[in-house]
């Protein structure tokens, strides 16, 4: 799972900065598509992938019984 | 555990009423303006108040227990924990620094957005809740315990100090710029005022008062920053949520750059007027210097006379009084000798360079005249946020909070929250520079020369570096290349620019001065805490009464403040430098020997003090022979600023951690049980703990 969101990351930051003047025609919300991921569309999914983590892991480690109320 | 929930409960009821208080108190200021109350009183009032609601908050904390002291019992709420994070982290350079970074660089200073968020992932998933789980006082007890030996904790020990030093100088610069200009204090005498409070704090109460002052600060810094930017979102396009806003406002600022670049249109042909005249002056400027070269001493010599002699000419002809003064103000600025003149006709060049070039398009990717330079940027981009995230991974004083949540759990969840109330500001900064871009773009460039705003002539007294417009074409009109706006005062001047009241000012510059102030708090407690646990502690006296650690860790936290506000005195110049600095440093040092020390239980003693070495001693060298300030100057590798210096730094230290590990015993029974403590939550017994 580590590796899963850690690619998630890596392609959000430095995939889309890489094409990021190939992706400059698109448009969202009137930002220019890289833009718009660089200021905001990134930030949101790294919240999302650390919110996923958190919760996962709680559940896992419930589930595996090692976590610490368990 | 119902404790614990009782006590959070707590807690949100008092930060609710506090968060109120807040805003009843700007209310209350802002009908004071109303009244008449002058501009000066109301920055004082604010300043004043605010610095003493965190000294109160650091009387009511103190105490003397070691837990308490160190990592404030291991008791703070997941949510609270996140709030203080996220003043700690918000220091001056992302208040005041990051969207003056973005109105001048535009997509290209979006790096700082993404590096400094991104790297909240690598903190979630690799070491916060290992390091919880670690349960001790600092980073240099982990590696201490991880690694065995006195080697890499005394590395350790060292390159924190090396980075948090360097990052707390960047703040202690920006909380003097902020007193001493809302106050008209000097700057000296404002960096003290500012270090008292600093002490006041986390002299009393260590991690405990800093935590709460720190939540206390986060609050007052997220209002400061929201309020001129929704204003501005309303005023301009009648959404109250700026982040989604400003699209509509980027389209508008691109549409104008397109016109202003364009010398078809009236507008863009008066600009490209200017342009030329400042092309011309480069040219000049670069002759100059060339001349200087050949002719030395003697040159500057005929130089001065020839301007001495035209201001002869203009007074015996009676000519007009403002080219007397243009004059006289040449030769007055004369430099005086053959340094003076090199450094300031480079300057000349550099500046006159920057502006004669067409306004780069601010939702451009890499904008660039030819593929080359587009390339080496992206280059660049791609390096400073590598370096920005993995540092962000790396620095003590961040890590350090994950000590003070209540679980594992709770540390998973706390980065979370951190990285939420952070975005919330880093999600503004962006919309704020595009905003104060379109101020500038329609109100200020097209105004007339004789109804310039006050605000204009307030900042040119500041510093004429920061703020300057000059009527270069004498057309009367002010164009785009005429006016010179510093990064470092777009937020505190957006209120002013925009038009809104005092008062939204003096609450920005509050809210800068709890960045200011939150991170440095931080920062001095890290110093301290590795010089007196770490080394006094740990290697000189392991049974030292707790007393005397808690008395000499407060007296190291003056002797640290005390040098720390001496450097500063001494201005080593470019906050964006030194924190960018900070970032490499901490990712080269520590990052690896971290990662690796959680997840591979192979990596042992000789590997890290390889790794930890190894990273930090190439990043140091790269800055060092890179960085102009230090008058080395060698080329640069692969075109790699001096920033990103840290590109290089981690992959020596992942390499060196392994090589070394390879080629060295492999650890013993102990410290694979202490790892295997680390990574699972529930895990307890003696043989982890037992190392430590």
């Amino acid at each position: 799972m580590t590796g899963a969101l850690l690619s998630v990351w890596f392609l959000a930051t430095f995939g889309v900065s890489w094409f990021a003047r190939d992706l400059q025609a698109l448009t969202l919300l009137g930002f220019p598509f890289p833009f718009f991921m660089a200021a905001q569309g990134a930030l949101l999914i790294y919240l999302l992938l650390v919110g996923f983590y958190a919760w996962r892991m709680g559940k896992l480690d419930k589930k595996y019984g090692v976590g610490e109320d368990a | 555990m119902s404790g614990q929930s009782q006590f959070s409960s707590q807690l949100k009821r008092y930060y609710s009423l506090y968060t109120g208080g807040v805003i009843g108190f700007i209310v209350l200021l802002s009908i004071l303006e109303q009244m008449g109350v002058p501009n000066q009183t109301l920055g004082y009032i604010f300043l004043g108040v605010t610095v003493s609601l965190y000294a109160g908050i650091g009387i009511l904390s103190k105490t003397s227990d070691v837990s308490e002291y160190y990592v404030a019992g291991r008791r703070i709420p997941a949510m609270f924990n996140g709030m203080a994070t996220a003043a700690d982290w918000m220091s001056a350079a992302s208040f005041i620094g990051l969207a003056g970074t973005l109105y001048i660089s535009g997509y290209d200073g979006l790096a700082f957005v993404m590096g400094w968020t991104g790297g909240y992932c690598l903190v979630a998933l690799f070491l916060a809740p290992y390091l919880r789980k670690f349960g001790q006082y600092t980073v240099p007890d982990f590696l201490g315990a991880r690694y065995g030996g006195d080697g890499p904790r005394m590395i350790g020990v060292f390159a924190a100090i090396l980075c948090s030093f360097t990052y707390v100088i960047a703040q202690i610069y920006g909380l003097g710029l902020i007193v001493s200009r809302f106050t008209g204090l000097d700057f000296g005498v404002g960096v003290f005022v500012g270090l008292g409070s600093i002490l006041f704090c986390s002299f009393l109460g260590g991690m405990r008062a800093v935590t709460w002052t720190q939540v206390s600060q986060y609050v007052i810094l997220l209002v400061a920053y929201m309020i001129p930017v929704i204003w501005l979102s309303v005023k301009h396009t009648g959404n109250p949520v700026p982040q989604i806003a400003y699209g509509y406002v980027l389209e508008q600022v691109t549409a104008r750059e397109k016109v202003l670049n364009d010398a078809n249109t009236p507008d863009g042909a008066r600009e490209a007027e200017v342009r030329k005249i400042l092309k011309q002056r480069q040219t000049d400027a670069e002759a100059r210097l060339l001349a200087l070269d050949a002719g030395g001493k003697d040159y500057l010599t005929t130089e001065r006379t020839l301007l001495e002699k035209k201001l002869a000419a203009l007074r015996e002809r009676h000519a007009a009084d403002a080219d007397i003064a243009i004059a006289e103000q040449a030769l007055y600025a004369f430099p005086q000798t053959v340094a003076a003149a090199k450094s300031v006709w480079r300057a000349e060049v550099e500046a006159d360079r920057l502006k004669s070039t067409p306004i780069a398009a601010h939702a451009e990717a890499y904008a660039g005249p030819d593929e080359a330079t587009r390339d080496n940027k992206r280059k660049n981009f791609l390096a400073l946020v590598f370096c920005l995230m993995v540092g962000t991974a790396a620095l003590p004083h961040i890590l350090m909070r994950f000590y003070t949540t209540t679980s594992v759990k709770e540390a998973r969840l706390s980065v979370f929250w951190s990285l939420l109330f952070i975005s919330l500001l880093y999600l503004t900064a962006p919309a704020l520079a595009v905003l104060a871009k379109y101020d500038v773009y329609t109100l200020l460039v097209g105004s007339s020369f004789s109804e310039l705003p006050s605000w204009v002539s307030a900042w040119e007294a500041v510093d004429k570096a920061l703020m300057n417009v000059s009527d270069i074409n004498r057309d009367g009109i002010v164009q785009l290349a005429e006016v010179t706006i510093g990064g470092d005062l777009i937020v505190l001047a957006t209120p002013e620019i925009a038009g809104l009241p005092y008062v939204v000012t003096a609450l920005v510059a509050a809210g800068g001065l709890a960045a200011a102030l939150s991170t440095a708090d931080g920062l001095m407690l890290t110093i301290a805490n590795a010089l007196s646990h770490d080394v006094y502690y740990k290697m000189i006296d392991p049974k030292a009464p707790t007393g005397r650690r808690l008395a000499i860790s407060k007296g190291l936290l003056l002797v640290v403040a005390v040098c720390a506000a001496y450097v500063t005195s001494l201005k080593p110049g470019d906050i964006l430098f030194m924190v960018g600095a900070a970032f490499s440093l901490a990712g080269s040092a520590f990052f690896p020997a971290l990662v690796l020390g959680i997840f591979w239980k192979r990596a042992n003693k000789a590997g890290a003090i390889a790794g930890m070495i190894g990273g930090l001693s190439v990043c140091m060298l790269y800055m060092y022979i890179t960085y102009p300030f230090f008058g080395v100057n060698a080329p640069l590798w692969w075109d790699i600023n001096p920033i990103s210096a840290g590109i290089f730094g981690i992959p020596v230290g992942f390499a060196a951690v392994i090589l070394g590990s390879m080629f060295s015993r492999p650890p013993g029974a102990k410290v694979r049980a202490l790892v295997d403590y680390v990574r699972y939550p529930n895990m307890t017994g003696d043989e982890g703990r037992g190392v430590s």
